[in-house]
């Protein structure tokens, strides 16, 4: 009976998206107000019934319905009951009606904060949204219903959620994901909505911002928090593939970074206008386009989930309805409109400009390399595959000239700077980077690596030109420090750049200067790396609630003193025979130790695999920033303006002498 | 002519879009047979032990063996590992193509984790991994005492591949020789 009520409410809501897709239209091209009105209502009972759907599935996991397909393969009645609500959207299924969710929910948060807003501007967004909702509510229903029942022979107990899942990481990281991917969904409704009533001014950048950038910052969140969980879950000991599921989520953020500087350029100076729309619909397409590699098995990835050519057929579908549609409506109905106000070479928006041209150089190469093996394939020129050195290669000077460019953007003004002041600010700066780069590996190291030289030197680069920057802006008129002279959209700029700089120094020394040791240890066995001993000191028999384990005890010296005692594990889970490596980690700001064991050898000898990762964290914590950043810009006063927000082409001159964005 | 331009993106994504379309309709587990039957291609490389020493199709030998295809970066060569060891430890010979990798770590591994190779190619330009058809690492190939691939496995070599895949075409392989010999 649950099972259908939750099937019963996924129709009904599937019903209120169809409505929320087409009358609120209606009423907008007919001037009919009550027809306009009924956005909000439709959005608010989409949302009642997916979120009740959604309620009922956790239910049915909660209880052990195994009369439920979709149960079964995901879940099993010794499951700890966090990993049971989290299995919910684990699997293919559960993780469609979870992405409808998510939509809904920035549905309805778009209608309960959008009353300033003009009616039949959110009365256009909504349906947007309800279109999008609908087409997956379609897909859902159609290719994969979590509701799906078993007639005969109903199982009594499930195969279990698959090992790798059971962790932390999967309460924590596909929610903050699909918010951020989703939520790319708010600023697409919003340009293609631009676009149909042919508005595209600065109050339309300035509705759309905070909602790209709390997209993205929870984008970045959850990035950051997939890195970490394949770092220390899956016990392989990098934090970075170039997986092409990985890079389903970085395209969209490279663009969503790109997106919320060229949007500040909109709404602060009127510039960029076509150029902003063209991302926000490159942002959420990229989102799709992300949903279906993932999702129809058309590249080799580690993230091996099941592949089924009807699903792809499926996304391919809807992806190409999302983006023929508004490119279509973007080629008709694109601004011919002369920029309110031109700017000089020297100026703030030639950089925007080259940093926004570096971001999307970088996305389109990081494409390439995704779909290469897929193009060369349907080319019928053979099989071929790119590996990380592809990547490494033609991302990393792009994303350092992108640095450069970054740094120097806050200090500039807008429309035009004089370049001997600009000098004056920056020069002692740039020489100082620039000795600071070649010194650190020498220092460091003991040998000039150049990728460490030019990594260090840009952190440092982009750290004090932002420092320098926000110490002369809060200094007032008076010459005292004024912290709440800038707002706070400024110093979210200043925290997400820091941030930036921090993930630099993070990669670079981890990727240059982590060692390693995979080594034969048999009990009492002591072997040093870096500066570290680890002694094996015994192997015990540990029981988990749905497994058992090997735990070895290696405690960790550094000069003679125990500085940790590390528990790597290895598991075997009861349901799916399935081996697993949970490694021991010690974790300070400056290293992490981490341990995995790996086979057991002969006369209770263990393979062990050793790491000592030099600033590692740091990559964590610049993640932390950079989101932190995001929800800064987001909460500034002037997005939360009570006053109504007058649709006008008119640039607004109190932002434009204020700070930066 | 401006308008033009707006259009480009579209068109851009109809591209993109019919590739996408192809790829569903492909496998990328399945693996071209073009090369089953057909001699290992031509190639003339330096070794992963020996940088100095150059190695060409003359230095693999008139019987059975495995060419496998890996690399430090690939996460499965690690899993498959051990088990090329085992069937080194059989007797069969194999040897190695390291594949778009760096030298210093290559050569690290191959004392870390033991080498089961007789030779390992060092393939740094990925060169011969084109020619063979290779689209990613690990795979590895049956060959026969002719120089002619018999079988190609993309994917981790694990117990069960060898037992039930490549062990039995081996030994077909070996009969097939020990008939020559005798007739």
């Amino acid at each position: 009976m649950i099972p259908e009520l939750g099937n019963f409410s996924l129709i009904v809501g599937l019903a209120f998206a169809v409505c929320l897709s087409i009358i609120p239209l209606v009423g907008v091209n007919r001037n009919n107000l009550t027809l306009v009105r009924y956005a909000r209502p439709l959005t608010f009972g989409m949302f009642f019934f997916v979120a009740l759907s959604y309620g009922l599935l956790t239910y049915s996991f909660i209880i052990d319905d195994f009369s439920i397909a979709y149960i079964v393969q995901q879940s099993n009645t010794h499951l700890p009951i966090q990993y049971k609500i989290a299995a919910v959207f684990g699997g293919h299924e559960g993780s469609l009606l979870f992405w409808i969710l998510t939509l809904c929910i920035w549905a309805v948060a778009l209608a309960m904060t959008s009353r300033n807003l003009d009616e039949a501007f959110v009365a256009r967004v909504l349906a947007i949204l309800g279109m999008i909702a609908a087409g997956f509510f379609f897909f859902t229903l159609l290719t994969s219903n979590p509701f799906n029942r078993i007639i005969f022979d109903i199982p009594v107990e499930g195969r279990d959620l698959n090992p790798l899942l059971q962790d932390i990481g999967l309460i924590l990281h596909p929610p903050m994901l699909y918010l951020g991917y989703v939520g790319f969904s708010v600023a697409f409704a919003f340009a293609v909505a631009a676009l149909m009533s042919g508005r595209m001014d600065a109050a339309w950048a300035r509705w759309t911002r905070p909602w790209t950038l709390a997209a993205w910052a929870f984008l970045t969140g959850g990035i950051v928090l997939g890195s970490w969980w394949a770092y220390y879950e899956l016990g392989w000991g990098g934090w970075w593939f170039w997986d092409p599921v990985e890079n389903a989520s970085f395209m969209p953020w490279l663009i969503g970074t790109a997106l919320i500087h060229s949007l500040s350029v909109t709404e602060q100076r009127g510039q960029f206008r076509n150029w902003t729309v063209l991302l926000a619909i490159s942002a959420f397409s990229l989102s799709l386009l992300g949903t279906f590699l993932v999702r129809s098995g058309v590249l080799n990835s580690v993230h091996s989930f099941a592949a089924d050519p009807s699903r792809g057929m499926f996304i391919l579908l809807l992806l190409a309805i999302a983006v023929i549609g508004s490119l279509t409506l973007f080629a008709f109905k694109a601004s011919d409109l002369k920029a309110p106000s031109n700017f000089e070479l020297f100026s703030r928006e030639t950089l925007m400009l080259v940093g926004n041209v570096a971001l999307v150089v970088a996305t389109a190469t990081v494409l390439l390399g995704t779909l290469y093996p897929l193009l060369v394939d349907a080319l019928g020129m053979g099989k071929i595959s790119v590996g990380p050195p592809f990547f490494n290669a033609v991302f990393n000077p792009i994303i350092s000239a992108m640095v450069v460019v970054m740094a120097m953007a806050p200090i500039i003004r807008w429309k035009k700077n004089k370049s001997g002041t600009f000098v004056k600010e920056l020069g002692l700066i740039a020489v100082v980077s620039v000795l600071f780069g070649l010194a650190f590996p020498v220092v460091y190291g003991g040998e000039f690596i150049g990728w460490v030289a030019i990594g260090m030197g840009l952190a440092f680069w982009l750290t004090a030109a932002t420092l320098k920057n926000a110490k002369i802006n809060i200094t007032n008129a008076q010459g005292k420090v004024d912290v709440t002279k800038p707002t706070q959209s400024y110093w979210g700029m200043v925290v997400a750049h820091i941030g930036i700089a921090i993930s630099i120094v993070g990669a670079t020394l981890v990727s240059h200067y982590e060692t390693q040791l995979d080594i034969r240890m048999d009990s009492g066995d002591t072997v040093s790396l870096s500066g570290y001993e680890f002694k094996l000191e015994r192997v015990i028999d540990v029981e988990g609630p749905n497994y058992s384990a090997k735990q070895a005890h290696i405690s960790a010296f550094e000069d003679g003193e125990q500085v940790a005692l590390l528990k790597p594990e290895r598991r075997v889970y009861l349901v799916q025979t399935m081996g697993m490596t949970e490694a021991g980690i010690d974790s300070t700001l400056m290293r992490d130790l981490f341990v995995a064991l790996g086979d057991p050898l002969d006369n209770d000898a263990w393979a062990v695999r050793i790491y000592v990762k030099p600033f590692i964290n740091l990559l964590w914590l610049a993640g932390a920033l950079i989101m932190v950043g995001g929800f800064m810009c987001m909460t500034d006063r002037r997005y939360r303006s009570r006053k109504k927000a007058k649709a006008s082409d008119k640039v607004d001159e109190a932002a434009v002498s204020g700070q930066p964005a | 002519m401006k308008r033009a331009i707006l259009f480009f993106p579209l068109i851009l994504f109809i591209v993109i879009g019919g590739f996408l379309y192809k790829g569903l309709f492909l496998n990328p587990q399945a693996m071209p047979s073009a090369l089953e039957g057909q001699p290992v291609p031509e190639f003339k490389l330096l070794t992963v032990n020996n940088p100095e020493r150059v190695v060409t199709n003359k230095d693999l030998t008139g019987e059975v063996y495995l060419l496998n295809v890996w690399a430090t970066w690939c996460a499965g060569c690690k899993i498959e590992h051990p088990h090329l060891i085992n069937i080194a430890n059989t007797g069969l010979p194999i040897y190695g193509i390291n594949y778009k990798d760096e030298l210093e770590a290559a050569q690290q591994w191959l004392k870390d984790y033991q080498d089961p190779y007789q030779f390992t190619a060092y393939d740094v330009s990925g060169q011969l991994g084109l020619d063979l058809g290779v689209f990613g690492a690990p795979e590895t190939f049956v060959v026969d005492h002719h120089g002619i691939i018999r079988l190609r496995y993309a994917g981790t070599i694990d117990e069960n591949i060898w037992l039930n895949k490549i062990k039995p075409l081996v030994d077909t392989i070996k009969q097939e020789a020990a008939l020559v010999v005798k007739s």
